[in-house]
């Protein structure tokens, strides 16, 4: 057992866990945060993406002492008090969730894209979500989704500022 | 079954070098993971200690200084794909970077990492064999720089002992006169999915046109990363032109001789796509400096 000490969703982490186990494991197991989703465990779907200091990646083959002294973000720090991310509301609305197994994934690579281009091109949100399978929305439906959060944020900057 | 049950985080390279010694084989170097954490899963490979170097200071820089490029080998896919200086330089090496694996996968698996796995498609690798990279190693005899087209040993293995030496940098010669490079690649779909060809080219040329010398690099063909020497021989002291790409390409296609594949489709469709790819990549290196 070693001791991984990290932030989790803004909250500092310090817990004893197995080396061997995948970032994947700790973040569902150790942690109890179920919304990170395993599918193939082998860094091909994507379901189990997370955020490290704001990059997504695999977590089903990141060795979870990878995350020492990182920043890990899940589908559950996405929410702020109590409401919505702006690129959760908008996937419910385009309709890019069905079954919702890919979802958590999606989601956060479209935050990873949107925190770093706030105009994103179609190429840009193709690109960025390549690392997908959905077998049920059929992918356009992510475009809309991505689209749409983006001028949902930038309408919220804009009510900020005034 | 053993697993792993230190993962542990030296300060710098000569540290990790050290606890490799201390455990006598039974650690091994982890940078990305995204490679090892399946082969461990499989039980390829059993390392009980794993000595992270992915953030080593050391092991994460692109310079460019005294007409070399020098690379940090534990740079990930996705920053070296993303560095202007690469870009600009090199696009054969931040277009190959571009095709690994998702952006999951580039954010976080290092060139090292390719190097070591020694897949011959390996696309970050082509475009450094083309480009005549030469590696520098860390390991218990001190450093010493090898030539990357000599690390590769077979299908999944090279010549770097993971339980005991580092990759710690990769170096690229910047040609002072007149060069182009360039990578192409084709593959069922453009994410996720590995290259049913790739080829890289770097082409030097005189002032007025003509080659003076080539590196063309074809995979999966062979068991490591294919050079067409006819081809490039062909190239040598001639005039660049369309006509002179299309027979140093066919060149290419005859001399390369790939496996029929379940996954990646029959030995003769292979072939002429290699023609295709090495014409269509001298063609764009050429256009560089054309």
């Amino acid at each position: 057992m070693q001791e991984l000490k990290c932030v989790v969703n803004g909250k500092n982490v310090a817990i004893m866990i197995d080396p061997s186990h995948s970032l994947a494991d700790v973040i569902r197991y150790d942690l109890g945060l179920t919304g990170t989703k395993k599918g193939c465990e082998e860094g091909e779907c994507g379901a189990c993406t997370v955020l490290v200091n704001g990059l997504p990646v695999d977590s089903c083959i990141v060795p979870a002492m990878k995350a020492n002294g990182k920043n890990i973000l899940t589908i559950e720090g996405l929410e702020q008090n109590g409401e919505l991310d702006p690129i959760q509301e908008a996937f419910m609305e385009a309709g890019a969730i069905q079954c919702g197994f890919c979802t958590p994934g999606v989601v956060l690579s479209a935050k990873a894209l949107l925190m770093r281009e706030e105009n994103p091109t179609k190429e840009d949100i193709r690109d960025e979500l390549s690392g997908h399978f959905c077998r049920c929305t059929g992918y356009l439906q992510f475009y809309d989704a991505v689209k749409l959060a983006s001028e949902k944020i930038k309408s919220r900057k804009n009510k900020e500022k005034k | 079954m053993k697993k792993v049950e230190k993962h542990l985080f030296p300060k710098n390279v000569k540290e990790a070098v050290e606890l490799l010694a201390e455990y006598k084989g039974e650690a091994r170097i982890v940078s990305g993971a995204t490679d090892l954490m399946l082969w461990i899963r499989d039980g390829k490979v059993s390392p009980s200690v794993l000595v992270d170097v992915s953030d080593l200071p050391e092991m994460r820089f692109v310079s460019v200084s005294d007409g070399k490029m020098s690379i940090g080998s534990a740079m990930t896919h996705a920053e070296i794909a993303a560095h202007p200086d690469v870009k600009r330089i090199f696009p054969a090496l931040s277009d190959g970077c571009r095709s690994v694996g998702s952006p999951q996968i580039r954010n976080i698996a290092t060139l090292a990492g390719n190097i070591v796995s020694a897949q011959p498609a390996a696309d970050s690798v082509v475009p450094m064999t083309a480009l005549g990279a030469q590696c520098e190693l860390a390991g218990p005899d001190g450093t010493y720089m090898r030539p990357l087209c000599e690390l590769s040993k077979k299908v999944g293995e090279s010549y770097v002992d993971p339980t005991k030496e580092i990759i710690t940098r990769i170096e690229i010669k910047i040609p002072s006169g007149k060069y182009g490079t360039a990578f192409k690649r084709i593959a069922p779909r453009e994410a996720m999915a590995l290259p049913v060809v790739n080829a890289a080219v770097m082409l030097e040329a005189e002032d007025d046109g003509t080659i003076k010398a080539a590196r063309i690099v074809a995979s999966p063909v062979a068991v490591v990363p294919f050079r067409a020497k006819n081809a490039e021989a062909h190239l040598i002291g001639k005039k660049a032109s369309p006509k002179l790409f299309a027979e140093a390409a066919e060149a290419a296609g005859a001399e390369a001789s790939p496996r029929d594949s379940l996954v990646r489709g029959s030995g003769e469709y292979r072939k002429v796509l290699v023609k295709d790819l090495v014409e269509q990549a001298l063609i764009q290196a050429a256009s560089l400096f054309a």
